[in-house]
């Protein structure tokens, strides 16, 4: 096999690595730590936090890609496919060969739709067919599905419980180490609430995740645990592949668009003049364009761009991973403006400070001024945006995708697979479980971002509490 | 809260016992047809109307002089507004008669008459006054002043229909400002029709320069060389050669009439500027005409008052009669006095209001189709008994139609223009074994839920030159397994890929995967399955299929660069002959070289001097053995993966009758009848609101305002305390 | 103060003019002139005189941006860049490629705009203004705490689910109202009904937390604590002054939006059928008619424009001590 550096993920690391340095940078900081400390006493951001890790370790893992190698014939050179697969893909490989047909409904032995079979005696039926992977192991199934299922979700949960034990375990002695007691003492403010960090809340947070995705993993051996969609695809898989496409279209659009804002921001209102006016007149400009004809226009130029040049990219994944690029580009060309404004306001006040005036005096050059004394004091303005769009960011795909501007089709995500599932309701019997499937992982992730923002802001600037900007997520 | 949702409900209890009804409560039991459609019509000017969601309304209202038998199959012309079938007659260079077969045919010449005291709908276009002149054609700016719509116009008249309309509208397909579709075909074809658009063009050049850019154009006094009014009430067409095909085309709204009043009404100053163009208001002899046209929310066509009355046919197919299609014989159309088309985009609400009663009838979405329609065990279809309880019916049909995969023959990997012989055999080879590995079956099972026949060739059942059975059957991708074609085993295909020179999916020299590019306009994330579909159906010869999915405008301009290397398009015939469908491979009309129809630019001498044969032959064993060669090369080059022909499914109420899919025919509404009580009842029975979740709205509400209630008493109190 | 509008109002043209310039290239790199005509004039059969001279007649056979062969002034002007841009600003759309006038179309779809956008944008500030003082007279409790958490829930959801599962339940299970459609006045009510509830809910959650932290800074002011401690009733602190006070914050995000209301909701006309600006915008960008989404890009931008302006002069209205200069 050979790796592929997609450009979504080289910028995924690149914005890991970036989040391990400032890590380390704040922790030798003790004012900044204060701040973080609180984030780490709400017991509803941790425990978001523990979702939001879940999310992100199964972002991370689908991020790793490779091409399989060919197996080389006699004689001949060998190959790479083009087709491009990640760690997840691997992890999931069950699931992901384990096409049917068509339909199923979750932890189903049979097809969802009749089909004409031709019977031993050579005579015809409508039956619902067995499926080739779901329950296929079941000689009978009426008789042996309720026992198979129970007794899968029971050792699951059990495993589940095991692992959770295991952390918790970890967590007690990892505290009492720290704090120099012993582990009784250590569990029993864990478990009362009495640490400054919200452990209880972590872990409990950690237990429910691991109560969900032990039987369902469990119950992934042998059947589909939530349905397969219209053409037979495993709809587990297809949640667990839209994790990864919301997460960069949340993160990334932010990390494009932060240097401008940026940048723009504080020389607008450092510098001011006639600089200032044109930076105005930009972003005026661009707000003023309703965002989704906005939007619409450069993802239209871009798939032509794309299509006009089908030589630039070796694979489809690369395509696609282009357009998903492109569309956090556009996203953030369009979003860029509300923090760009907030930092030009933050910095006009920031400039009339005394130690900013005193630098001033000393000669100090304006970009020494701009990163050493005014950057660091509008950064928690820049985290808190960070973190307060990133759930409208994965809003806007959805969105976008059913208008028909979002991602490649070919891309998984929660917006293609809502936008498919919409038409199975009209169907009757109604086919309901991608669209729940895509409802549930949609809404803990968003909520789990929303609670996880909410923490961060209270703990930096309570201040801005609630002041949003508008994105097409809204547009309804 | 609770007040605004009482007044709400009160509000829907007055609308009466059905509160979902998104028509006007006191159209309730009105002979109405309720229909919609999806796409909103761009030209209703027959000149330039060439789409079927247009001609959904314009052949209601349009009467070209030939029409298609509602009921006969397989598709018969008959006479509309002509007395009798056009008289052909063939005439050398010299102008004498000679035999239609006969090398000398220098023209072909088609006498139409039309009955006399047809009459025109009211139009303003029409008004005369009591002096006899006629009222609108010399407005001003001001006399426009107040108006917005044709209604704004109080006076209507009428007048009978002449030759001379007929002669009008097709000069008006050479008009340089309405760039007809049909002008390019045409021009091959009638006499001078060329030299007259030439003249036309000249004409509106010296309008444009002496400042009067825009003018109307009087084409009555311009003479056409190739038509000729005889007397009031006929007409002569001169076709160049012989073109058999053309009586088809006298059956389409292209040889629609149109008179000269409305033209020049419509082309006063001012008009355009309100919209009033003959584009948008259509002006007819036929049953019905349009009053109400909104193409964003609703289309109206009423029954035009002074429509002659056409008798009911009282022939038809075998069984017409039994399923009781011929029970209205000889009576007159129209029936139904008035049709509303709702736009519905999308496909859910449509049919659920199908389902709700609100609209009569409905084509079936594959997404729905396993609610509607059962197939029994013979393969055939009929409603599943759910639907059967609600009274729904449902007619099928084959249509005029193809669903195929092209390969480009100018690429040089799938094509066929490769310089040696052994490259073209491989490359033949491989276009086979591709041929092979495409499911179809499997594609009409998911995608059309069984809505098609998987294709042999070209030509659907129903079309001359179609082979039922064995004898049709493309033997390069089907065996014959005693009394059905079977796809070959994919070993087959796997075969022919090795012997292409790509064993296992991998060029036997280099070991680099063979690499394929489809492009197509799917790219929606609803086309999602269908992509991976066709991904799969590659992958099982270890080929790697990339697609590149484009819009629609970049797609065809791939296409008709030549640059697309394969690709999925569909053929909707213009009339039911085989040269509508083999001229799709007919080499000098490759689409990449000379902007013709052959989209996949299939060249192959010996077909194109057979279809050179075919083309103008009658219908007949002689032709039948011609088509057969002509499928045989085809099958054996496979430009295409012939897919499939759709099949239109259409599902109606039980109050719908006299129904039958017509896919020439548009101008169906005039045959339909519809039994509005009984519809009333239906819809009253299916709709009934359910109110509990109204109650379970209140009940939440004040559940949810108790504790705010009872912590707003406690604290009200502590603060009397302190 | 007039001085003020007159300004903001010029320093409104090279707003208008660049949002002009930035639509024009973007949408003519993707859609050449011809892919335009090929558009319009359908599929089957169209020759290449066709496209040249449909260009020709609507003017978009002359170069973009600058015409080389032409003299002077032309050179600029006489472009398709120019020709199409200068009507806007005259308020003239022409027409659109199909050849029907844009002005009339978009007068007769603003209708069935506002009468979903304005319901919808009235009811909800209602609803959320009323539950955010709810939330916040009964700040620090189990219930405020509830309601946060209720309204994080609702922000949460996509609002393609509300409308997914609003028009599944109530229009197909229920039939409580019709499926989708427009009528023209008071029948308007019965297709207008789910929408607009429909709308509140997806806007509930979001507005109502911001205007509780609105009401929550002004309640933990001074003079809040001065009017309580003068004996008014918590009721009367609330509305006599939390709200009045509030009303700048609440002003600045909601009057620059009033003007938007014009230009439709683009899901929700589309999901119920509703022929307004919202569909129009949508069916413009997927037929590529450059003429339409010009226009309502145009008018988008004056309208924001229009709303900053508002969001100003209302500061004066409510508050006094602001002045305009």
């Amino acid at each position: 096999m050979t790796p592929v550096l997609l450009w979504t993920d080289a910028l995924v690391f690149l914005l890991v690595a970036c989040g391990i340095a400032s890590g380390i940078y704040i922790s030798r900081r003790e004012y900044l730590l204060a701040s973080w400390h609180r984030v780490g006493e709400s017991r509803a951001g941790m425990a978001s936090l523990t979702l939001l890790v879940a999310f992100v370790v199964v972002g991370l893992i689908d991020s790793l890609h490779y091409r399989p190698r060919l197996e080389a014939a006699s004689g001949q050179p060998g190959g790479y496919s083009g087709e491009v697969r990640s760690l997840l893909d691997v992890l999931l490989q069950p699931l992901r060969d384990g096409t049917e047909k068509t339909y199923s409904a979750p932890l189903a032995a049979h097809l969802y739709a009749r089909e004409t079979v031709e019977l031993p005696d050579g005579s015809q039926a409508r039956v619902f067919p067995r499926l080739k992977h779901g329950g296929a192991h079941l000689a009978d199934v009426e008789a042996e599905w309720g026992r198979d299922v129970t007794l899968r979700t029971l050792r699951g949960a059990a495993l589940a419980v095991l692992a959770g034990l295991t952390f918790v375990a970890l967590a007690v002695l990892f505290a009492a180490r720290r704090w120099g007691t012993g582990w009784q003492a250590a569990w029993r403010r864990i478990r009362r609430g009495e640490t400054r960090f919200a452990w209880h809340a972590a872990l409990a947070a950690l237990g429910m995740l691991l109560l969900l995705a032990g039987p369902a993993l469990s119950l992934a051996g042998g059947y589909h645990v939530l349905g397969t969609d219209k053409v037979g695809q495993d709809v587990l898989y297809l949640t667990l592949k839209s994790i990864r496409t919301g997460l960069v279209i949340g993160t990334l659009t932010t990390l494009v668009m932060l240097p401008f804002a940026v940048a723009l921001g504080l020389v607008a209102g450092y510098v001011g003049g006639w600089v200032d006016d044109l930076i105005q007149y930009l972003y005026t400009t661009l707000n003023s364009i309703p965002g989704v004809l906005l939007i619409a226009a450069a993802v239209l130029m871009v798939q032509v761009a794309i299509d006009m040049h089908p030589d630039w990219f070796a694979t489809a994944a690369q395509r696609a991973d282009a357009r998903l690029l492109a569309l956090c580009l556009i996203l953030g060309v369009t979003s860029w403006t509300g923090l760009c404004r907030l930092l030009r306001a933050e910095t006009l006040k920031l400039r009339e400070l005394e130690y900013v005036q005193a630098a001033q005096a000393f000669g100090a050059s304006a970009a020494r001024i701009l990163g050493r004394h005014i950057l660091p004091n509008v950064m928690h303005i820049v985290l808190i945006s960070v973190v307060m769009d990133f759930s409208g960011l994965v809003l806007a795909e959805a969105v976008l995708s059913y208008i028909g501007i979002g991602v490649d089709p070919s891309t998984i995500s929660f917006g293609t697979m809502i936008n498919t599932a919409r038409l199975e309701l009209a169907r009757e019997p109604v086919v309901w479980w991608s669209l729940l499937a895509a409802f549930v992982f949609m809404f803990v992730l968003v909520l789990a971002a929303n609670l996880f923002a909410d923490a961060v802001r209270d703990a930096f600037d309570p201040r801005l509490a609630g002041s949003r900007r508008s994105l097409p997520g809204k547009m309804a | 809260m609770h007040a605004w949702l009482l007044a709400f409900a009160a509000l829907l209890a007055g609308c009466g016992e059905v509160w979902n009804n998104p028509y006007p409560a006191q159209d309730g039991g009105r002979n109405i047809l309720y229909g919609a459609f999806t796409e909103r019509p761009k030209h209703l000017d027959p000149v330039q109307s060439y789409s079927s969601d247009e001609s959904e309304f314009n052949s209601q209202i349009y009467e070209p002089p030939l029409q298609y038998h509602y009921l006969k199959r397989p598709y018969t012309l008959v006479p509309l507004t002509a007395e009798t079938m056009p008289r052909v007659r063939s005439v050398n260079a010299a102008g004498r008669d000679v035999p239609a077969d006969s090398p000398g045919v220098a023209y072909t010449l088609y006498e139409i008459r039309i009955r006399p005291g047809i009459l025109y709908q009211p139009h303003p276009a029409f008004a005369r006054g009591p002096d006899g002149n006629l009222l609108y054609h010399n407005l001003s700016q001001a006399d426009l002043k107040e108006v917005y719509s044709l209604g704004d116009f109080p006076q209507t008249g009428t007048r009978e229909l002449t030759a001379e309309d007929y002669i009008y509208q097709i000069k008006r397909l050479a008009h340089p400002r309405l760039h007809s579709p049909l002008f390019g075909l045409m021009s091959e074809y009638i006499a001078g029709f060329k030299e007259f658009a030439e003249r036309l063009k000249a004409e509106d050049k010296t309008l444009a320069d002496s400042g009067r850019r825009g003018a109307w154009l009087d084409l009555s006094t311009l003479p056409l060389d190739g038509v000729e009014q005889i007397d009031k009430y006929s007409y002569r067409v001169r076709i160049k050669g012989r073109y058999p095909q053309f009586a088809y085309w006298l059956a389409m709204n292209f040889f629609a009439p149109v008179p000269i009043e409305a033209d020049r009404f419509f082309a006063q100053p001012g008009m355009a500027e309100r919209n009033l163009t003959l584009d948008w208001y259509p002006i007819g002899t036929g049953p019905y005409m349009l009053t109400e046209n909104n193409p964003n929310a609703r289309m109206v066509l009423e029954r035009n008052p002074n429509f002659r009355g056409e008798p009911y046919p009282d022939a038809g197919e075998a069984d017409d009669a039994a399923a009781g299609l011929l029970a209205a014989a000889g009576r007159r159309m129209p029936f139904i006095d008035k049709a509303v088309f709702s736009r519905e985009r999308e496909g859910i609400p449509y049919w659920n209001k199908f389902l709700q009663g609100y609209y009569d009838l409905s084509g079936i979405s594959s997404d729905s189709f396993d609610q509607a329609v059962r197939v029994s065990v013979e393969g055939e279809a009929g409603v599943s008994p759910e639907m059967a309880a609600k009274g729904i019916k449902l007619k099928t049909s084959v249509s005029a139609s193809t669903y195929y995969f092209a390969f480009n023959w100018l690429d040089p990997v799938v094509g066929g223009e490769q310089s040696d012989a052994a490259a073209r055999a491989r490359a033949r080879k491989l276009r086979q074994a591709i041929s092979i590995a495409l499911d179809w079956e499997e594609f009409i099972s998911i995608f059309a839920n069984g809505r098609g026949i998987p294709a042999q060739g070209p030509i659907p059942s129903g079309i001359f030159g179609y082979r039922e059975g064995r004898d049709g059957v493309n033997p390069v991708v089907y065996d014959w397994a005693g009394d059905a074609p079977k796809r070959k085993p994919i070993e087959a295909a796997k075969k022919l890929l090795a012997e292409a020179g790509y064993p296992g999916g991998r060029d036997a020299q280099s070991g680099q995967p063979l690499v394929l590019y489809l492009d197509t306009t799917d790219r929606g994330p609803g086309d999602k399955p269908r992509l991976d579909w066709y991904r799969k159906q590659f992958a099982k010869l270890a080929i790697q299929l990339e697609i590149r999915g484009t819009d629609y405008n970049r797609f065809q301009e791939k296409v008709r660069k030549g640059a697309a290397q394969m690709f999925a398009w569909g053929w909707l015939a213009d009339y039911p002959d085989p040269e509508n469908f083999l001229f799709l491979f007919h080499g000098p009309q490759s689409r990449a070289k000379a902007q013709g129809e052959n989209a996949a630019n299939y060249a192959n001498p010996e077909y194109d001097r057979l279809f050179e044969q075919v083309k103008h032959m009658e219908n007949g064993s002689a032709r039948q053995a011609l088509i057969d060669r002509m499928m045989a090369i085809l099958r054996e080059d496979a430009p295409w993966s012939f897919g499939y022909h759709p099949k239109d499914y259409s599902l109606y109420h039980g109050w719908v009758a006299n129904l039958k899919p017509n896919l020439m025919a548009r101008n169906s509404l005039k045959y339909q009848r519809i039994d509005a009580a009984l519809r009333e009842r239906r819809r009253a029975e299916w709709n009934r609101p359910v109110l509990w979740p109204l109650g379970l709205l209140v009940v939440v509400i004040v559940a949810s305002a108790a504790p705010a209630v009872i912590g707003w008493r406690r604290r009200e109190r502590s603060k009397g305390r302190t | 103060m007039l001085a003020y509008v007159v300004r903001r109002l010029l320093y409104a043209i090279p707003i208008l003019i660049g949002v002009n310039l930035l639509t024009f290239l973007l949408f003519f790199v993707v859609n050449t002139p011809d892919d335009m005509a090929r558009m319009q004039l359908g599929i089957k059969r169209v020759t290449p005189e066709a496209i040249a001279h449909w260009k020709a007649e609507r003017g978009y056979d002359k170069p973009l941006l600058y015409n080389r062969n032409a003299e002077g002034a032309a050179r600029v002007t006489n472009t398709i860049f120019f020709e199409k841009s200068v009507k806007l600003f005259a308020f003239e759309f022409g027409r659109a490629d199909d050849g029907r006038d844009i002005g009339n179309e978009i007068r007769t779809r603003m209708g069935p705009s506002l009468a979903i956008a304005v319901p919808t944008f009235v009811l909800g500030l209602f609803v959320t203004v009323s539950f955010a003082l709810l939330l916040a007279f009964f700040r620090a409790t189990y219930l405020d705490f509830w309601g946060v958490v209720l309204c994080v829930a609702m922000m949460s959801i996509s609002s393609l689910f509300y409308i997914i599962g609003g028009q599944y339940l109530v229009s197909k299970v229920w039939h409580l109202v019709p499926i989708s459609g427009y009528a023209g006045g008071l029948d308007a009510m019965r297709f207008l009904l789910l929408p607009v509830l429909i709308g509140v809910a997806a806007g509930i959650g979001s507005s109502t937390r911001w205007y509780r932290t609105i009401f929550l800074e002004e309640i933990g002011k001074d003079y809040v604590r001065t009017a309580r401690a003068k004996g008014l009733s918590e009721l009367a602190v609330l509305f006599r002054h939390v709200l009045k006070n509030a009303l700048i914050p609440i002003l600045t995000g909601v009057v620059v939006v009033i003007p938007l209301l014009f230009m439709g909701s683009l899901l929700t006309e589309s999901f119920f059928g509703i022929p307004g600006l919202g569909s129009y915008t949508i069916d413009a960008i997927n037929a590529q008619d450059f003429a339409v989404v010009r226009a309502m890009v145009f008018i988008g931008s004056v309208l924001y424009i229009a709303g900053l302006l508002l969001t100003d002069l209302s500061y004066t209205l409510v508050d006094p001590r602001v002045r305009l200069q």
